[in-house]
């Protein structure tokens, strides 16, 4: 058996962490409950700090400059903020397809961060938005790229002493006029990603010729896959079915799939690809 | 606030003031089913791959094969044994009832449970708006059509 702490405040939280270096943090559960489950040792009895009552981490504040989530904000409130779907629509379409409803009232973003699976749904609109991780400890505070943070399959470059408070959001202006998460798995919903992309693109409205590109792949690779080239090669040019064609030729060279029970690497190549074209859809 | 033991923890069950003594790392499910006795809550994966195990949590539908009890304290909890204290839920399981949504029986509880909330929501809700709702509540014998059904007719009957 094991404790469960459940502090009100940072402060506290990184306290009791000092106190039991080997606790785990839980935030929605809905990771770590399940690992726990499966790698099942009767002397496991490391405490848990349960994060969902600081009502720091739940918070979504917009400031001129950034957008800043809470760790502990779930993602059913990120699939329906009125604010984040008009501005980073990218990031809730992306929300909106993390397991089904009822795990969405528990799965936090922070969560789907520091699990860093390289399936997570919200690390490709997290790159492609050019957000940061905020981490706290008791000795201060430091900012880390997404891209810094994620350092492997399922790592992270989070210190044991230090907290992941919240997730920082750049305010583009002019937002990226297009964005889309795209998201193929077995079935709509309650399903792992075989692969996922997400786009955001901002695309002068006169003369539909592409000014920016930001692209990243999500369940190609060790962790979320970026294809420049595929970027360069729409910028500049109308957005039309010849220039994401010539974009996506690019893909399959720059992402790493591996086989797996969901689908095998060719597949997950060719699919990366052709994921660029549904950037056309309504 | 911190729990290690056997811990005592109070929450609102189906209305009722409830406290129970139990190790705080227990599964809600397993306090559920092991140790108070309501069986109509299932567990399925045990994994939220399936939704079998939903119950609402302040209103809000969860999956109790991953929460832990020390969760629970201070929460308003339902299950589908107080679904026929409101007259929402009594609607939902005439209609039910009157739509043959059951066929096995073991994903209804939760069904019901995850429709719920959507009538107290009192969001306008067409079929495809239900079928997104139940997206998370896995049927295997219906093809859910008769489920789709049942919450739509009970949709109707519980709107003003």
């Amino acid at each position: 058996m094991r404790s469960v702490f459940i502090p009100d405040s940072i402060e506290e939280a990184l306290s009791i962490r000092h106190a039991y270096p080997q606790s785990l943090w839980m935030a929605g559960g809905t990771d770590v409950l399940v690992q726990l489950r499966r790698q099942k040792h009767l002397e496991d009895d490391r405490p848990l700090i349960l994060l969902e009552r600081v009502a720091s981490l739940a918070r979504i504040d917009v400031h001129e400059d950034n957008i800043r989530i809470g760790s502990c904000v779930s993602f059913g409130r990120i699939a329906s903020d009125p604010l984040l779907t008009a501005e980073v629509p990218v990031l809730t379409q992306a929300a909106a397809t993390v397991g089904g409803p009822a795990l969405r009232n528990m799965a936090t973003i922070g969560g789907n961060v520091c699990t860093a699976s390289p399936a997570g749904d919200s690390l490709p609109a997290l790159y492609v938005l050019d957000a940061s991780v905020e981490l706290v400890s008791a000795s201060g505070a430091r900012n880390l790229p997404i891209s810094e943070f994620l350092s492997g399959p399922r790592k992270t470059a989070l210190h044991p002493d230090e907290l992941l408070t919240s997730i920082v959001i750049p305010r583009r202006k002019p937002p990226g006029n297009l964005q889309k998460y795209e998201k193929i798995g077995k079935r709509k919903a309650l399903a792992i990603a075989v692969a996922s992309m997400a786009a955001v693109l901002r695309v002068n409205p006169a003369c539909d010729v592409v000014e920016e590109a930001h692209l990243a792949w999500g369940s190609v690779g060790p962790t979320v896959m970026r294809c420049p080239p595929a970027e360069e090669a729409l910028i500049g040019r109308p957005l039309t079915e010849e220039a994401l064609l010539s974009a996506a030729e690019f893909v399959p060279k720059w992402v790493h799939p591996i086989d797996d029970i969901r689908a095998s690497a060719e597949y997950r190549r060719a699919l990366g690809a052709r994921l660029l074209l549904r950037l056309l859809d309504p | 606030m911190s729990m290690d033991r056997n811990t005592d923890i109070h929450f609102i069950l189906n209305g009722e003031p409830t406290e129970c003594t139990c190790p705080p790392d227990m599964r809600v499910i397993d306090l559920l089913r092991e140790e108070m006795g309501l069986t109509g809550t299932k567990e399925g994966c045990g994994t939220g791959e399936c939704g079998a195990c939903t119950i609402l949590v302040d209103g809000e539908p969860r999956l109790s094969c991953l929460m832990v009890a020390a969760q629970l304290h201070g929460r308003r909890i339902e299950t589908v044994e107080g679904i026929e204290h409101s007259a929402e839920g009594r609607t939902l399981v005439d209609a039910f009832v009157e739509h043959g949504a059951v066929q096995c029986g073991f994903c209804t509880p939760a069904m019901e449970m995850t429709a719920l909330a959507l009538l107290r929501s009192r969001k306008p809700m067409d079929r495809e708006a239900i079928r997104k709702v139940l997206s998370g509540n896995l049927c295997r014998c219906t093809g859910y059509v008769k489920i789709v059904d049942a919450v739509e007719r009970a949709a109707k009957d519980a709107s003003p």
